[in-house]
């Protein structure tokens, strides 16, 4: 599998369960090591490198089922991001500080001392993405952000990765199956079958391209 | 066969369902959509004897089921597939549907039962000594629901089934439940994928924070004008 990411887009990553996604994403992370090949980021090469070393290097990502620390307030669990996942570690007042400005980016500050129990489907989503964004990526990995929503919620989510590009210029990797929301956000299109790449490109013209219909639309979507 | 009349549910101080009334015939399909908070998975909750009723009462067949625990509902015949699947990871695919078929009646049916899920889920039989936890999304679910099925329910209760699946697996997975119903199943399923959704069933309920709005034959649902922008996305 070859393929390049762009300094400053939205890519989106499509495929059937099971296509090789989150393995991809577990590779780049550095929860899995790849068996061959290399990973660049930037000049650096990564493949292989522990979770943690990438997240300092500038690589962030979030996770399909979100698992805050339960017993942690919203604030806490992003402060813990922030404090731990930066390059430099930072103070506790600082990573705090920082928490804070995160959560209202996302939407979250109304209650930053609440449990992050008291979230639902929505509040869930956007902790995840604070918590990823706290640790000041470059680059954010995003794993079904859309995923449990409904139309509002997703159309509130889809405007905060837009955001995340614009305000904080994040280059975004984007895996979802939500195609109508998907396809309106990202500049290019990769779509994986059973671990190999079969489409790359434009969002309409991957729309379009019948392997791509045939192994992951199952039939064909209009585009507004 | 299902009758839900003026039931109100909630979590400790918290509200989530008011005076909610729905009934459900059998060899129906019928769907319940709206917004996430709204009380959908609450619902399907008071139905399976996960939590009580506040007030208001519910029946099956007749027989009122209001206050009854989940196992007795189960064996009076109503299954839940639940929210995000909850397949037992580390069992095999064997197992897992070894475990819908704990009560008795059922274990006493279980070779043919077995044999009903497979027909159905062809790839069920392929994978069933393989852990659960290794299938994909779409498999997983079609496992959540023939556990459901192993329990021989005669209505059963589908919560978010396309939730997390691709699309090509979202169709093919309404396709199943469509088969599942042609089975003689009845079928009551929360969904957030109304356009699909609809097209599956014969008729639908709105619920809005707790309240059901609205409530008519699939078709005529999908033309409403609000439904359409806010639930939709046309």
């Amino acid at each position: 599998m070859s393929f390049e990411v762009r300094q400053g887009e939205i890519l989106g990553l499509i495929g059937p369960n099971g296509s090789g996604k989150t393995t991809l994403f577990n590779c780049v992370s550095g929860a899995l090591a790849p068996t061959a090949g290399s990973i660049r980021f930037g000049e650096q090469e990564i493949a292989g490198l522990t979770p943690d070393k990438v997240c300092h290097l500038g690589i962030a990502r979030t996770f399909q089922i979100p698992r805050p620390f339960r017993k942690l307030t919203m604030l806490e669990n992003v402060a813990v991001a922030a404090h731990f996942g930066a390059a430099k570690r930072s103070s506790e007042t600082e990573a705090r500080r920082r928490a804070r400005e995160i959560l209202d980016l996302v939407g979250l500050s109304s209650a930053p001392g609440a449990l992050t129990t008291t979230l639902g489907a929505g509040g869930l989503k956007k902790l995840e993405l604070a918590r990823a964004l706290a640790t000041g990526p470059r680059l954010l990995l995003a794993d079904e952000s859309l995923g449990g929503l409904d139309s509002s919620e997703m159309a509130g989510a889809a405007d905060l990765l837009r955001r995340i590009r614009r305000e904080l210029g994040i280059t975004i990797v984007w895996v979802e199956h939500i195609m109508a929301t998907l396809m309106r956000v990202v500049d290019r299109v990769v779509v994986l079958d059973h671990g190999e790449k079969i489409a790359e490109g434009g969002p309409r013209d991957v729309a379009e391209d019948p392997r791509v219909v045939e192994a992951y639309l199952g039939e064909k979507v209009v585009l507004a | 066969m299902l009758a839900l009349r003026n039931v109100t549910a909630g979590y400790g101080a918290f509200t989530a369902l008011w005076d909610v009334s729905l009934d459900v015939a059998a060899g129906e399909a019928v769907a319940v959509v709206g917004p996430n908070g709204a009380g959908k998975t609450t619902l399907l909750r008071v139905i399976s004897g996960m939590i009580a009723p506040r007030s208001g009462s519910l029946a099956f067949e007749g027989t009122p089921l209001t206050g009854r625990p989940a196992y007795e509902v189960v064996a009076r015949g109503i299954a839940h597939v639940p929210e995000g699947r909850r397949i037992f990871p580390m069992l095999t695919v064997a197992d897992n549907l070894k475990m819908g078929a704990y009560l008795k009646t059922a274990r006493r049916a279980y070779a043919e039962s077995l044999e009903r899920v497979f027909a159905l889920f062809p790839v069920l039989s392929e994978r069933r000594r393989q852990r659960a936890g290794s299938l994909s999304g779409g498999e997983q679910q079609m496992l959540a629901v023939g556990r459901a099925l192993m329990s021989r329910p005669k209505l059963v209760l589908l919560d978010e089934p396309s939730m997390g699946l691709a699309p090509v697996m979202v169709l093919r997975l309404f396709d199943l439940i469509r088969r599942v119903r042609e089975e003689g199943y009845t079928i009551l399923v929360v969904e957030q994928n109304v356009r699909q959704v609809l097209k599956l069933v014969d008729r639908a309920y709105l619920l809005e924070a707790g309240h059901l709005k609205m409530e008519g034959r699939a078709e005529a649902l999908a033309e409403q004008d609000f439904v359409r922008k806010a639930y939709v996305g046309l």
